[in-house]
């Protein structure tokens, strides 16, 4: 069917200038210094990392400061097999779902140092950061996690945070 | 105050990666036209057109409804536009209901699309502020961690997922509209298929579509003068949930519970399994129909995949699931919630074609979308409610 | 058809450029002060539904993170329309009427400035015979008012008189964006931007956020003393084309006002969506009101036009004139698309 019809590509661009809003700004400042800071709800006390200035359930604003550790629990992964526009490694590479410490819920990141094949719910992962020169306001100023080498946390400890 | 609602005019389009003959307005109109001609109607007799569709980036189109307006016959009559993410086909059904369940209007046109062919859909997709986490590789990345939760949760056996793609598949070769035909398929060739986003294989994927799928939604009064048999809305429900929270269980989202319960409420049912002939659920990965079984209450907790090993939801199981071959078999993707309200409304109708079951009395429609977060469902059946 | 009322309604203070806060932050405070207005708590609303726009934001499903601001859990009815807040009103106003549910939370949300709006909005065009030409939403209005001075329906001092008046009146608003005491003598005597059009003729860009809530029968009158009840509501579309419609005329206007009931009572108070000085009295004869009706005291679009937001903003507006006890019987008026497309009109009134 699509031989038969001519296609004329015709591109739009549009600019945008994005706010990353109050709390998120905070959030990015200071992971280019190397750390990571969450938000505690005031009503129901769980943190988010990264703070976004609300807790979602309650519906409130979120402001006081938390700072998490740099390391955590896999609590789910996926293994990334296709190219896919934008993307930093070459394929195949482990994706997963980290609770760093301190933080109530997961952060999604890229996982290295580790063949694919040992890469499972509960291994205990940590940050590697990127030289301080490569360091910006982004999530990709942690180059990627890697295993610690602790022993695997059990699923009864992160089943709810799945 | 509520009226009752019925479905008197469904209306598909072939589905297909590209649909480069007709323009979006031509693909809309296609499944307009065969939806108004099955309820007997021509454009003038409609009230008000409801439209959904997934992100406008998808075709590059701001606020499609205004462009639309003329060639859905709306100018001089009300027309929204409902965009809910994945599960927006079926929230613009709920919403075109609503007109005619609020003794608003006597006869609505709806039409839910995507024509991802006249954009770059994985670009519109990956478009994201500098700032926001990557996702890491689509849709596809984002929800594999939940499949593998999923099957470590559940103890499921690794071919779950392999065995509904096969059986949806073999489905829509019974469904002309269907995208993917694929008459050789087997388990061992789904196996064979390149891992993607490990635990989800390519076969084990939705196509990306171009499609649309329309509905005529009447009165009594107004169904009564049809000329075919209608379908009757039993009851319908939504429910969202954030994104992203503390405890969130994005195997089994409390949403979709929710959602389940107040649809099986609304339409007095009580032993959904029992009552419900038959469902046409939203799966885009394989593993989703395991999982819903149970979000759905259809299953018990942990044993939706034995439905799938049993071939209960097969078209000769005692729940038939996706008779059209589902969204595995066809994803346009705002349309495909609107496609699995039809298609439930066309079981009870006896309209189905070579899918057709016997006997459907009742029958579910169900969709959802973003972050497993936004759900709407619907239950119509023979008679009326 | 079952009585259904504003009673509670809250707006940011609109800015050219919301610069410190992102959408989710921008509207929280927003609902929770509508909430608190209307008297009834998030965890008591039957239904919520949203209107905003991805390519205002620049990103798909912007209106998922929003529900953050919302506090949705346990999980909530909800919808979106991809459409001015208006039309989420009106989709929460048909919900009402289904008898089961007695209360609805609406907001719209939106940042005019993340993008070049006139651009982002010839988006909104006919992607095969109209996007490609890439006409603005600027010039598109011009030849609209160029159209309305040419049949004699206006003149460029009425325009900025209306333009004077809306910025004078908008020194009472504290959301409003453009105010001042101007003068239409001082006004003409500026340049076009798109002849005919001065600046003055234009709406600002702003960037924020409205939310109403909306209660039905005995809850209505349990929660406000003076709920604004809507006795009629409806939304009309015309053609798309720019040539195939009298563009001096609104017809889908004349038709949503009749249908909602406009001349069945005296009008105290209107306030008009409209973005143009000329769309005003396009909307005027559209909606048959007399010269004594007071036209958007809060400044109109004139003074704010967050878009996807300013279209609600007038039904906040008109209502929180009877929910004060200013006024007894209003209209309210939101439009959508190049040229005054889509139109929707709300009557409302005060009963005690
Ligand atoms: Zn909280």
């Amino acid at each position: 069917m699509t031989d038969a019809y001519g296609v004329v590509s015709r591109p739009v661009r549009l600019d945008y200038t994005f706010t990353a809003g109050k709390a998120l700004s905070r959030f990015l400042t200071i992971i280019e210094g190397g750390k990571i800071i969450g938000q505690r709800c005031p009503k129901c006390a769980k943190v988010y990392v990264p703070a976004r200035g609300s807790c979602p359930t309650c519906g409130v604003a979120t402001a006081e400061a938390v700072e998490v550790k740099d390391r955590g629990i896999v609590t789910t992964f996926c293994i990334v097999n296709i190219p896919f526009p934008g993307m930093a490694v070459k394929p195949p590479f482990a994706a997963a779902s980290v609770l760093l410490d301190g933080a109530d819920i997961a952060i999604f990141h890229l996982l290295q140092e580790v063949p694919v094949e040992n890469v499972r719910m509960g291994l205990r992962v940590e940050a590697v950061w990127k030289p301080a020169s490569e360091m910006e306001m982004s999530m990709e100023s942690i180059a990627y996690f890697k295993p610690t080498g602790e022993p695997d946390a059990p699923y009864d400890s992160y089943k709810d945070l799945l | 105050m509520s009226n009752r609602v019925a479905v008197i005019g469904v209306g598909q389009t072939k589905y297909a990666s590209k649909r480069p003959d007709v323009s979006i307005a031509g693909l809309l109109r296609e499944a307009a036209q065969r939806a108004l001609d099955d309820a007997g109607l021509t454009y003038a007799d409609i009230d008000a057109v409801v439209i959904g569709k997934a992100p406008d980036m998808f075709e590059g189109v701001m606020m499609p409804e205004l462009y639309l307006a003329d060639a859905l016959g709306a100018n001089g009559k009300p027309i929204m536009r409902v965009h809910t993410a994945g599960s927006v086909g079926g929230s613009t059904a709920i919403v075109a209901s609503h007109l005619v369940e609020a003794g608003i209007h006597e006869r609505v046109l709806t039409v839910a699309f995507e024509k991802q062919s006249e954009s770059d859909a994985m670009w519109a997709l990956t478009v994201r502020p500098p700032f926001q986490p990557s996702t890491v590789g689509g849709a596809g990345g984002y929800f594999a961690p939940y499949i593998r939760a999923y099957m470590r949760r559940s103890g499921a056996p690794a071919d779950t997922g392999m065995r509904t793609v096969v059986k949806d598949r073999l489905n829509a070769l019974k469904n002309p509209y269907a995208h993917l035909h694929q008459p050789d398929i087997t388990l061992e060739q789904v196996a064979a298929s390149p891992m993607l986003w490990d635990p989800i294989r390519y076969a084990e994927t939705c196509p990306s579509s171009d499609g649309a799928c329309a509905m005529v939604l009447a009165s009594e009064s107004a169904a009564a003068k049809a000329p075919g048999k209608p379908a009757w809305v039993h009851g319908t429900a939504m429910r969202s949930e954030p994104t992203m929270f503390a405890g969130r269980d994005q195997v089994n989202p409390q949403a979709g519970q929710d959602c389940a319960r107040d649809v099986y409420k609304a339409a007095g049912i009580t032993n959904p399994r029992k009552e419900i002939d038959c469902a046409e659920i939203y799966v885009p990965f394989s593993w989703f129909e395991a999982m819903w079984m149970e979000n759905l209450g259809i299953a018990p907790l942990g044993e939706g995949w034995k439905m799938v090993q049993e071939g209960a939801t097969g078209m000769d199981g005692d729940f038939p699931v996706n008779m059209s071959g589902g969204v595995l078999s066809s994803n346009p993707i705002g349309a495909s919630g609107m496609i699995r309200y039809a298609e439930a409304a066309m079981q009870v109708r006896g309209t189905a074609g070579e899918h057709q079951l016997d006997g459907v009395r009742k029958a579910m429609g169900h969709a959802y979308g973003g972050g497993s977060q936004f759900f709407s469902m619907w239950i119509v059946g023979s008679e009326k409610p | 058809m079952r009585d259904v009322a504003v009673v509670g309604f809250a707006q940011t203070a609109y800015a050219r450029s919301e610069l410190e806060l992102n959408e989710t932050e921008m509207l929280m405070p927003v609902i929770h002060q509508a909430l608190e207005r209307g008297g009834i708590p998030q965890k008591e609303i039957g239904f919520t539904v949203s209107g905003s726009c991805d390519y205002l934001a620049g990103q798909p499903f912007a209106f998922v993170m929003a529900l953050d601001a919302v506090g949705a859990w346990p999980p909530i009815r909800e919808s979106h329309v991809e459409m001015d807040g208006a039309w989420a009103l009106y989709e929460a106003w048909v919900r009402l009427q289904c008898g089961d549910i007695d209360s609805a939370l609406v907001y719209a949300f939106g940042k005019s400035s993340l993008g070049d709006i006139r651009d982002v909005l010839t988006l909104q065009l006919d992607p095969y015979y109209t996007q490609p030409l890439w006409p603005d939403s600027v010039s598109m209005a011009a030849l609209q008012a160029r159209a309305t001075l040419d049949a004699g329906k206006a003149t460029e001092r009425e325009m900025a008189e209306i333009a004077a008046r809306s910025r004078r009146d908008a020194r009472a608003n504290a959301a409003a964006q453009v105010t001042g005491d101007f003068n239409a003598d001082a006004l003409l005597a500026e340049r076009y931007i798109s002849s005919p059009l001065r600046k003055h003729d234009c709406p600002p860009i702003s960037d924020g956020a409205a939310a109403i809530v909306l209660a039905a029968g005995d809850l209505a009158q349990r929660v406000s003393k003076r709920p604004a009840w809507i006795t009629g509501i409806d939304h009309r579309v015309e053609a798309h084309g720019l040539g195939m419609r009298d563009l001096t005329a609104s017809a889908s206007t004349r038709i949503a006002g009749e249908r909602a009931g406009v001349g069945e009572g005296k009008v105290d108070v209107a306030e008009l969506h409209a973005p143009f000085t000329h769309q005003e009295i396009i909307l005027r004869e559209a909606l048959g009101l007399d010269d004594d009706v007071r036209v958007n005291p809060s400044g109109g679009a004139l003074a704010a036009n967050a878009v996807m937001v300013a279209g609600l903003t007038r039904i906040g507006e008109a209502a929180q004139r009877i929910i004060d006890g200013d006024a007894n019987r209003v209209v309210a008026h939101a439009t959508s698309g190049p040229c005054l497309q889509q139109n929707l009109v709300c009557v409302m009134e005060g009963r005690s």
